[in-house]
């Protein structure tokens, strides 16, 4: 057996303490010390998630928030950097977007909520990777600087509360949660703490982001964990629940070499967006919206129970390797292995017979539809 | 009578005569977590003390496991292909790997006794 062992000094979330104190196994994660589990296990944290309410403390993610003259201002300054149309956000309404890259690779993705009241003073809250907050933050200060005021709030915590049971438990410490539909945002008294609140998640089930000060975390955390509902959960589940969600997990299925063409995501990119472009790598991203891309990212089934992990090599049906695993593993809700990849764009359709070489084995798979797990939003 | 060897790689190593039934500790399985899937070696395979002999797939991860004495294949525990979870219920009993035929019986004085592995184990904290 190969246990490795980390002594690397690593920054920690304002929840570190309650982490260790609830027996949390800690690893390195996005250059913080992070709870991949706790003595629950991730196979029972996940089955928890998908059939009450786990808590996930994401506070190692970057907040960022954009204000500027004006709403329009700001939005259409971010347009600059993202592909995502900003200027048409209702107030209160979020949307998924990414950083690209003038070769239409993607710097990032991220969460964009536009807060405010509906008026001039509607700035824009935005969640970005743990890994690439610094990189973010310089990325949006060197580009918008002259547009807007870019401010890092980086010392916010962050926690999420994920699945069936998340939104009775909400309401029971913030009355006003239950009217928020998915992909929507606002200001949010939470058990007494001032919060901004999203109902999005990244485990494909109805739930929501709570952003509260970093000195009201821990009495935040401990008020929801508190709710006999609600359990902690940590990264290990975190992964297979938007895995099976078919999310996306930056580093791994996107990055600075794949397009949003190619990874399958250009129902992010609004129509006005595609046709205007106006964002680095625009014009390759507009090549390959309508010529089509080399490869696409999809959705794949081993046809055994042989898990096939990120970097595995895919063959089609006569050896030829057309891709590779991105991300894969073991889906408890689905009860077998599940994985994402990229394959050549003639495979892509869901049946097309692939086989993952795992361990100098050719394993039989398809190519299947995500999510793996249905959605549940509220929506 | 028999007598049950553990490797600084966590696996143990029970002797029976000239078999030797192999699988991993209950700190390994700790460590490891939820056991998904387990990868064992076809009957009739010669193994290498120290080289991989097996996989193990928790949630997380794939972890190699090392084959702790060299030997030849017998048997395998084919009950984990349906059943994964039982090398975290029981990792040094039913959820055993391999049975294989020792090949060097010197092999088994480099390795650990449960005194001297529980030891071991200690001071990994």
């Amino acid at each position: 057996m190969d246990i490795t062992e980390h002594t690397k000094s690593l920054k920690r979330t304002a929840l570190h303490r309650l982490h260790v104190e609830l027996g949390g196994k800690m690893v390195p994660f996005g250059g913080y010390d992070m709870p991949v589990q706790y003595p629950m296990g991730i196979l029972t944290e996940h089955q928890h998630t998908r059939s009450g309410a786990g808590l996930f403390d994401v506070s190692h993610m970057g907040q960022i928030r954009l204000r500027g003259e004006s709403f329009a201002q700001v939005a259409s300054a971010l347009e600059r950097l993202c592909p995502a149309d900003f200027q048409s956000l209702a107030p209160g309404q979020q949307r998924y977007s990414f950083f690209t890259n003038n070769a239409g690779g993607i710097l990032d993705d991220l969460m964009v909520t536009r807060a405010g009241k509906g008026d001039d003073k509607d700035h824009l809250i935005m969640v970005v990777n743990a890994s690439c907050k610094d990189q973010d933050l310089s990325h949006l200060q060197s580009n918008l600087n002259n547009r807007c005021e870019v401010e890092p709030m980086f010392d916010r915590a962050l926690m999420a509360l994920q699945g069936p049971r998340a939104a009775a438990v909400m309401r029971k410490i913030a009355p006003d949660s239950a009217a928020m539909k998915f992909m929507t945002g606002r200001p949010l008294n939470v058990g007494g703490m001032e919060c901004f609140v999203t109902r999005s998640g990244y485990t494909g089930e109805d739930g929501f982001e709570i952003s509260v000060p970093g000195g009201e975390a821990d009495n935040l955390a401990r008020k929801l964990l508190g709710d006999m509902e609600v359990k902690p959960i940590g990264l290990g589940a975190r992964d297979s629940l938007r895995l099976e969600a078919g999310l996306c997990l930056y580093g791994n299925d996107i990055t600075e070499a794949t397009t949003p063409v190619e990874a399958s995501l250009v129902w992010a990119i609004q129509k006005r967006r595609r046709e205007q472009g106006g964002f680095p790598g625009a014009g390759i991203v507009q090549r390959q919206l309508s010529e089509g891309p080399k490869r696409k990212r999809v959705g794949i089934l081993p046809d055994g129970k042989a898990p096939a992990r990120a970097h595995t090599e895919i063959a089609n049906e006569h050896g030829e390797v057309v891709g590779e695993i991105t991300s894969g593993g073991f889906g408890p809700s689905v009860g077998g292995p599940v994985a994402m990849g990229y394959v050549r764009a003639d495979l892509a359709k869901v049946g097309t017979p692939l086989q993952l070489m795992v361990r100098g084995k050719a394993l039989p798979a398809k190519v299947a539809a995500m999510p793996f797990a249905p959605h549940r939003y509220h929506r | 009578m028999s007598e049950v060897r553990y490797s600084k790689d966590h696996e143990w190593v029970k002797v029976d005569g000239d078999t030797a039934t192999v699988g991993i500790t209950h700190y390994a399985q700790e460590q490891l977590g939820d056991v998904v899937f387990v990868e064992l070696p076809d009957v009739g395979k010669k193994v290498e003390q120290g080289k991989q002999m097996a996989t193990v797939e928790s949630v997380k991860a794939a972890s190699e496991v090392y084959a702790p004495i060299s030997g030849e294949v017998l048997e395998v525990n084919s009950a984990l292909a349906d059943a994964p979870a039982t090398v975290n219920e029981e990792a040094q009993g039913k959820g055993w790997f391999a049975k294989l035929k020792i090949a060097d019986k010197g092999q088994l004085a480099g390795l650990m006794d449960e005194a001297s592995y529980k030891k071991f184990v200690e001071g990994l904290h």
